[in-house]
């Protein structure tokens, strides 16, 4: 029987703000354990959670980047469990009345809607000494630096139907947010977590099949792969006469498996209820309408225009605003004085630019070259300062030390001679001292040109314009038998 | 033979420090030699704080004799005045233990807000006071540590939850003492003590720092001898909103809250309400007389002080109609769903992982949970984390907690309609006065029926005092309750203050 998948996917990504959502602690990653606490995020006795109200800001922008709904009135809850790294043995999170919901995200051939996106508060972390896990370790250390960090969560409906496009929406959704700056994306960091939802069904089929839950994936390779295994688990699991479990599974990357976490029966009874330390939250829609004025151009509008105003093909125009920061680069390089160049600029930043910054996992703002020094580069190519050659060879040294390309040229005399004067020259020199070849090539010898370019080469030492070069030796060659 | 200062009040220790007659440390040794007296019969506090007490006062001594120009004595209206604290408001570095074993050496490493605004107007805390375990109880016996008698006769209890801080101002071991009222904690014992108690108006006074025991009902008072006194104490404490507490009211009296635009309890207002005569304070007033907390059910001793102090309300000029409340009777059902429910999260975080008890013999994480809060906690905090607990569980949270929620809107809006057409309502603080240790502590049910009367004013967020009203038979103290609509505390210790005056 054909099957198909059915995913959802929840995103937990860490808001940029400077201090955590209910308390004035700092946010900054790779503290000391412990240094980053006051009495309010370790959940001492008396103290009570005051809202950030930045982190708010930060998720209105991020629900307005979604396409979603912000509300008027939302309120937080309280979700009860018990865990060492919970401090207050709840979390302050969102359940009835989440801040951003219905929205959506595109990814290529579909729109995966948002079903919403809530605020809550991160717990801490546990160090388990002799073991992986809580389970089996001698003991365990707590560290709270990360307790009440900002979160916003982001549930899709289950709207993905394969691994790949399960990939393409958390890369779109990471751009998305890098974008509007309102997290930093970084999975090892743990800034940017995902968990999937994964079921099957008989191809054609509407109603859902029970769905497990998959956790502990460390990379959006890691999704994937898990998404694949957990679908292949399942169809052979069914085919072979057994019935999928609503459980949780975790993903081991090392054995490409997911295995039981915990099944239905052990889940927990979170008993929301609305958190009686926070007044409900109130926004009013000048504020949403103020924090719309400040939305940059995102991804799919840049994409579209790049393709209709600069005529570029639809893979150039997705590498060039994928990230903002290849966005900006690409746009300040034109804004430089590099307009008339706009081919030449896509052609440098897809290829080799883009593969200098894959191998130094950098982004084009954190690289020596400016776009400013980058337009100098490709306008004195397209005017034929330089040869391409010339610019091919200059670009690994400026990807990497900088410089102004202008001053190069003319300190190193890169600038090749275009003179059609001082060209016709150098051609009447060679033909006066290559009578014979001159006279095979009359007689029919066509091959023989190469030997004028070469030695028209030699002469210029390589710095004549090949262009005006080629045209002029072309219209002096006598014609050919 | 040294003074004893006994039965002073906020004012007259002011004068005394005024004219030079005494020095807050002379009052505090005062206070001190009573507490070491008496203490072993009362048994008021968990912990007393005398060292830091004595180097205070001694600290105001040096200001009075040397530079009494820089005391301002309209700001600084606790001047050397010996307070007592509940147990579970937190003070930096002395032990704060909600006398509860989970919390038994547990000592902050900050002070909550409300105490710290009354160090700020220069008291000079004593001690912190017994309560029930976590401010859970009616008689002071559930706290884990000792027992507090009535320092009118020490075989009956003080009342509780706040029955320390009840008992310290009663027995004369301070002159105001700060408590905690969820359900009826700080009036119910301020009723059982003979001594004045408030509940204000939910966010009036900042909640940091105080051990949560129901976030939405909580609410700090003050007890003293006199209403003009809980005035005092009261705007010392209230006004400006606390950053750190966000249902803290900002600018409670402004035009956004305070819609029926009562006074503003500062001190300019008790400064004024002094001078006034109680025929003056009740000329035209309209008392409601709560008609379900009167008779049925009532001790006839209650209801005759009652009736009485309502018909000297009546002879200093105020018109007296009886009010009803219907919604009122499923008061103590809703409170006892939200109140759980809400401490069965706000005591969550006794886990042992990061203060407190911790069973050191647990083998792994649930053990050691389990372990750490059946040691850690009493009978009655048990039962309540498991009403709440079950109350918000899945498939029961719509008939109980939210039902209770609704319900809880209905009562308040019971007392808005009646608002409308009195200033404030009268009724026992208990329906019963003190009783005997031991009485009531073999059925809970019979127990929670001793915060009948004071429970619907938390439910509604709106102001409560309990006022002396008379003795029993054999000289146990009766309380009158006095609830006002939200933010007129204070028109409502104006008229506690009136009664009081026109009494003395």
């Amino acid at each position: 029987m054909p099957w198909e998948s059915v995913i959802g996917l929840e995103v937990h990504a860490q808001l940029k703000t400077k201090t955590k959502i209910f308390c004035g602690c700092p946010t900054d990653f790779g503290m000391e354990p412990n240094e980053q606490i006051c009495p309010v995020c370790i959940g001492m006795p008396g103290v009570l959670p005051v809202l950030n109200r930045e982190a708010v800001e930060l998720a209105i922008r991020t629900g307005l980047a979604l396409n979603c709904e912000i509300a008027a009135d939302c309120r937080f809850d309280r979700k009860n469990y018990f865990y060492a790294d919970l401090p207050k043995g709840y979390q302050i999170s969102q359940f009835e009345l989440p801040i951003c919901k219905e929205g959506h995200l595109d990814i290529t051939g579909k729109t995966v809607r948002i079903q919403r996106a809530h605020l809550e508060e991160d717990a801490g972390k546990l160090v388990h000494a002799g073991a992986d896990g809580l389970h089996g370790s001698e003991y365990s250390l707590a560290d709270y630096n990360r307790s009440s960090m900002p979160l916003l969560e982001i549930v899709s409906q289950p709207d993905i139907e394969t691994p790949e496009q399960a990939r393409e929406y958390l890369t779109n959704l990471r751009n998305i947010l890098r974008y509007v700056e309102t997290c930093d994306g970084n999975l090892e960091e743990g800034s940017f977590r995902c968990d999937a939802n994964v079921s099957i069904r008989p191809k054609g089929e509407t109603k859902l099949g029970t769905r497990t839950e998959i956790k502990n994936m460390n990379s959006f390779k890691a999704v994937q792969r898990a998404i694949q295994s957990e679908i292949e688990r399942q169809i052979a699991l069914v085919e072979s006469g057994g019935t999928v479990v609503q459980e949780t599974r975790l993903w081991d990357d090392n054995t490409g498996k997911t295995f039981t976490m915990r099944s239905k029966e052990d889940a927990h009874d979170y008993r929301y209820f609305p958190e009686p330390d926070l007044m409900p939250l109130q926004i009013d829609r000048e504020w949403v309408e103020r924090v719309r004025q400040t939305l940059p151009e995102l991804p799919n509008a840049r994409r579209e225009r790049y393709m209709s105003q600069f005529g570029l093909t639809a893979e150039s125009a997705t590498i060039l605003s994928e990230t903002r920061e290849m966005a900006e680069f690409f746009e300040a390089t034109l804004k430089a004085g590099a307009e008339s160049a706009v081919a030449e600029a896509a052609k440098y930043l897809v290829g080799p630019i883009t593969a200098y910054l894959n191998d130094k996992k950098l982004d084009p703002s954190q690289i020596a070259l400016t776009p400013d020094h980058f337009a100098k580069l490709i306008v004195a190519e397209k005017s034929g300062t330089i040869g391409s050659t010339t610019s091919k060879q200059l670009l690994p040294e400026l990807l990497e030390k900088g410089g102004d390309p202008a001053v190069i040229i003319k300190e190193r005399n890169l600038a090749q001679i275009s003179d059609p004067a001082v060209i016709k020259g150098w051609i009447q020199d060679v033909f006066a001292r290559s009578e014979s070849q001159l006279q095979d090539y009359k007689n029919g010898k066509v091959k023989l040109r190469q030997y004028f370019v070469g030695e028209l080469m030699k002469l210029a030492k390589g710095k004549a314009n090949t262009q005006v070069m080629n045209q002029l030796l072309d219209e002096m060659l006598p014609t050919p038998q | 033979m040294a003074i004893d200062y006994k039965a002073s009040t906020i004012n007259d220790l002011t004068q005394l420090y005024r004219s030079g007659e005494a020095t807050p440390s002379q009052v505090l040794e005062a206070y001190i030699k009573r507490i070491e007296r008496d203490e072993a019969r009362v048994g008021a506090f968990i912990t007393t704080t005398f060292d830091e007490a004595r180097e205070i006062a001694h600290r105001l001594d040096k200001r009075l004799a040397d530079a009494p120009e820089t005391i301002d004595w309209d700001k600084e209206t606790l001047f050397g005045v010996p307070v007592a604290l509940k147990d579970n408001m937190c003070t930096q570095g002395v032990k704060t233990t909600c006398a509860s074993k989970i919390l038994g050496d547990f000592r902050p490493p900050y002070d909550g807000t409300a105490p710290g605004r009354l160090r700020a107007h220069g008291a000079v805390f004593v001690g912190k006071t017994n309560l029930d375990e976590f401010a859970m109880g009616s008689s002071c016996e559930n706290s884990a540590f000792m027992r507090t008698t009535n320092p009118h006769n020490a075989d009956y209890v003080p009342g509780g939850s706040s029955g320390g801080s009840a008992a310290s101002v009663a027995a004369d071991f301070a002159v105001a003492a700060l408590g905690s009222d969820t359900g009826g904690s700080i009036r119910q014992p301020a009723s059982f003590c003979g001594v004045v108690g408030m509940k204000p108006t939910y966010g009036l006074v900042s909640r940091y720092g105080l051990v949560a025991f129901a976030s939405s009902l909580d609410q700090i008072g003050p007890f003293t001898r006199t209403a003009y006194d809980a005035a005092l104490v009261l705007a010392a404490m209230c006004g400006q909103k606390d950053p750190r507490d966000s249902t803290s009211l900002e600018d409670p009296f402004g035009k956004t809250f305070n819609k029926r635009g009562f006074a503003a309890l500062d001190q300019g207002f008790v400064k004024a309400m002094q001078a006034k005569t109680g025929q003056e304070i009740y000329k035209g007033a309209r008392v409601g007389v709560f008609k379900e907390l009167m008779g049925q059910g009532n001790d006839p001793q209650v209801d005759k002080a009652v009736s009485a102090s309502i018909e000297r309300m009546r002879e200093l000029g105020a018109t007296i109609t009886e009010v009803s409340l219907p919604n009122a009777k499923y008061a103590l059902a809703v409170y006892y769903i939200l109140a759980t429910a809400e401490a069965s999260a706000n005591l969550a975080r006794f886990d042992g992982v990061r203060y407190g008890l911790r069973d050191p013999k647990a083998k792994d994480l649930l053990n050691m949970y389990l372990e750490t809060r059946h040691e850690g906690f009493g009978p009655e905090v048990k039962r309540r984390i498991m009403l709440g607990t079950y109350a918000l569980s899945s498939g029961y949270y719509d008939a109980y907690y939210k039902k209770a929620q609704q319900v809880r809107r209905l009562i308040a809006s019971d007392f808005e309609r009646v608002f409308a057409e009195c200033d404030f309502l009268v009724s026992p603080t208990s329906p019963i006065p003190p009783f005997k240790f031991d009485e009531k502590t073999g059925d809970p049910l019979t127990m929670y029926l001793a915060d009948v009367a004071t429970i619907p004013a938390n439910l509604a967020g709106i102001p409560g005092i309990s006022l002396p009203c008379g003795t029993t038979d054999n000289d146990l103290p009766i309380g009158l309750q006095m609830l006002g609509p939200q933010l007129s505390d204070a028109h409502l210790l104006q008229y506690a203050h009136g009664l009081q005056q026109s009494a003395d």
